[in-house]
């Protein structure tokens, strides 16, 4: 790098695997997010946001049958947020061929 | 799959705080605290950005400066607008709470002084007045056990000696070293001890054996006769100056790692210059200032302008140190040693301290809080030594006190160094622990944008001098 220098060691690693072609190798082994059309790529505030900025087009349950949404999505609430907020949304869903039609909606 | 919107890409500076030091410019990037040189190019690219997001085409004029953009973006500091940032290293996984590496046993809850700004005595304690005033060998052995059993793969641990007056039951502490070494070695692992005192009760038995062991040691101590004998007193109101300077005196000859003073400042001793002076003159290695943790209606509370003050005076003695620095000298400011550390290594936080992490507290009768402060107040126990350490209750503090939880904190930019501040002083202040600690945010980002002035002002002058920081052990110490 020729017009900015790294100075504390967090910066010199970063730049060491940077320029040692870390995020070229992490590229190549990992084909990184698709977006699957009007997927929202808006994540400030949080991922509570749709496209627009709104709720009304937030990602539904179904998204979760794209491989590019619940695999490579790197961000990973895209569906409801199960960790916290909405543990229980597909509990009556354990096999989305028989029972999509138990899958809960959530609200926010 | 298609991409999203082709709307115009508009960029935008991401979060940093720019500093200077001599002619030299530099950023540091939030939330991954890396700090870069900025030359003239990139400094305008930045300039430019900093009104808002703008078309890439609208921030560049020259290919020197598309170069810089390219460089910029490379490491974060310049990104697609709205786009997330995508963490260099990725994510850590953790399945329940990491091992303990440190206890702190409070060895005692009496103290033979009554400084009158004191948390365990003041209005401001949290702990309750029922538990046992001494630990036992047996509940100080428990603890070892615990630490042990709960180290993990941890290798090198930490017992920190605490009080009350610690060396009231020093005749639990000798044996119970002993007994650590012994336990520590069978297990194959290391351990490391310190404690912290007043240096009322430093004779020369105490300090030999302290020299013989290894043991750290940090010493309270608010100044000169003048400021000690105003707050740390004993019962009946007499000083404890005259006591202690000579211990200090013949206890520092004897030992041989370096020795800590740790001062606190009120509005009665706000006089960092002179506390400085007076306490190196004793034969310091470092002295560290903190702030009293009280409700703001004390006399001796620091009030707004107090916090500005002593501020002004952190600064001169930045200046000082910097200076020193220059000349490849270390000058004792551990606050300000601290900071650069963190700010050398670059360190991002997801917590304010080891408390509840790496670290807990352990009260005479044995019952296991977040830290030395914690330790003993019913409502935050996670367990006792004898029966274990309750973790579930330490992973639910864990997530609720995550920076990432804190919506307070998540635009600010010093948010990675600071994650919230001290539990209990939010405890105190707010009687919520998970609350940030808002009534100090505007001093902690002043005092953080001095410590990078100083950073970046010994890079410009001697960088060398920097490399001190590196390959630090990081051990979570407590703060008393």
């Amino acid at each position: 790098m020729k017009h900015i220098s790294p100075k504390n060691l967090k910066a010199r690693f970063a730049t060491e695997w940077l320029e040692g072609g870390g995020a070229a190798r992490a590229t190549a082994d990992d084909p990184g997010p698709h977006y699957p059309s009007g997927c929202t790529t808006i994540f400030s505030p949080g991922w509570e946001v749709d496209s627009t900025g709104g709720t009304a087009a937030l990602c539904q349950p179904m998204e979760r049958d794209l491989y590019d949404c619940y695999k490579t999505c790197y961000w990973p609430a895209q569906v409801p947020d199960y960790l916290n907020n909405s543990p229980d949304w597909h509990k009556n869903c354990a096999a989305a061929v028989q029972d999509w039609r138990e899958i809960d909606l959530v609200f926010p | 799959m298609t991409t999203p919107e082709t709307s115009p890409t508009l960029v935008e500076a991401t979060q940093m705080h720019r500093f200077s030091g001599g002619e030299r410019r530099y950023a540091f990037l939030v939330p991954s605290s890396m700090i870069f040189e900025l030359d003239e190019a990139s400094e305008r690219v930045l300039d430019r950005l900093a009104a808002g997001p703008k078309a890439p085409g609208a921030v560049v004029e020259t290919p020197e400066e598309e170069a810089a953009l390219r460089e910029l973006a490379g490491v974060g500091a310049v990104a697609r607008q709205g786009a997330p940032l995508i963490p260099i290293g990725g994510l850590q996984e953790v399945d329940g709470p990491p091992p303990i590496r440190t206890v702190v046993l409070n060895v005692t809850n009496s103290c033979n002084l009554a400084c009158r700004y004191c948390y365990e005595y003041g209005d401001d304690r949290i702990a309750e007045a029922e538990v046992p005033m001494a630990m036992t060998e047996e509940v100080a052995r428990q603890s070892v056990d615990r630490l042990i059993a709960d180290s993990g793969e941890a290798r090198d641990l930490q017992v920190t000696f605490f009080g009350g007056e610690t060396l009231l039951n020093w005749r639990v502490i000798r044996p119970t070293v002993e007994y650590a070494r012994e336990q520590a070695q069978q297990a194959g692992k290391r351990v490391d001890f310190s404690l912290t005192t007043n240096a009322t009760l430093l004779t020369r038995e105490v300090s030999q054996w302290i020299a013989d062991n290894g043991i750290g040691v940090t010493i309270s101590v608010d100044g000169d006769k003048q400021f000690q004998d105003s707050m740390r007193v004993y019962r009946s109101g007499m000083g404890s100056y005259d006591v202690i300077a000579p211990r200090i005196a013949e206890f520092l000859k004897l030992q041989k790692r370096p020795v800590g003073a740790r001062v606190t400042i009120t509005s009665k001793n706000l006089d960092v210059p002179r506390i400085f002076e007076h306490l190196m003159g004793l034969g310091f290695y470092e002295v560290g200032f903190a702030p009293v943790t009280s409700s703001p209606d004390q006399d001796y509370a620091l009030g707004e302008e107090g916090f500005d003050e002593l501020l002004d005076q952190f600064r001169d003695l930045a200046d000082d140190y910097v200076e020193a620095a220059t000349e490849g000298r270390y000058l004792g400011f551990s606050n300000l040693s601290d900071l650069l550390g963190e700010i050398h290594e670059g360190v991002s936080k997801a917590y304010p301290c080891g408390a509840g992490l790496g670290l807990v507290g352990v009260a005479p009768g044995g019952e296991v809080g977040l830290c030395h402060r914690f330790a003993g107040s019913g409502d935050h126990d996670l367990g006792h030594v004898a029966t274990g350490i309750d973790d579930e209750k330490r992973a639910e503090h864990l997530q609720k006190a995550h920076i990432d939880a804190r919506t307070d904190c998540s635009q600010c930019w010093v948010r990675s160094l600071c994650s919230g501040g001290c539990y209990h002083e939010a405890q105190v202040r707010y009687g919520d622990r998970f609350r940030p600690n808002l009534h100090y945010c505007d001093w902690i980002r002043d005092w953080t944008a001095l410590g990078l002035s100083a950073y970046g002002r010994i890079l410009d002058r001697n960088p060398r001098f920097l490399t001190r920081f590196e390959g630090m052990v990081r051990v979570e110490s407590p703060t008393p």
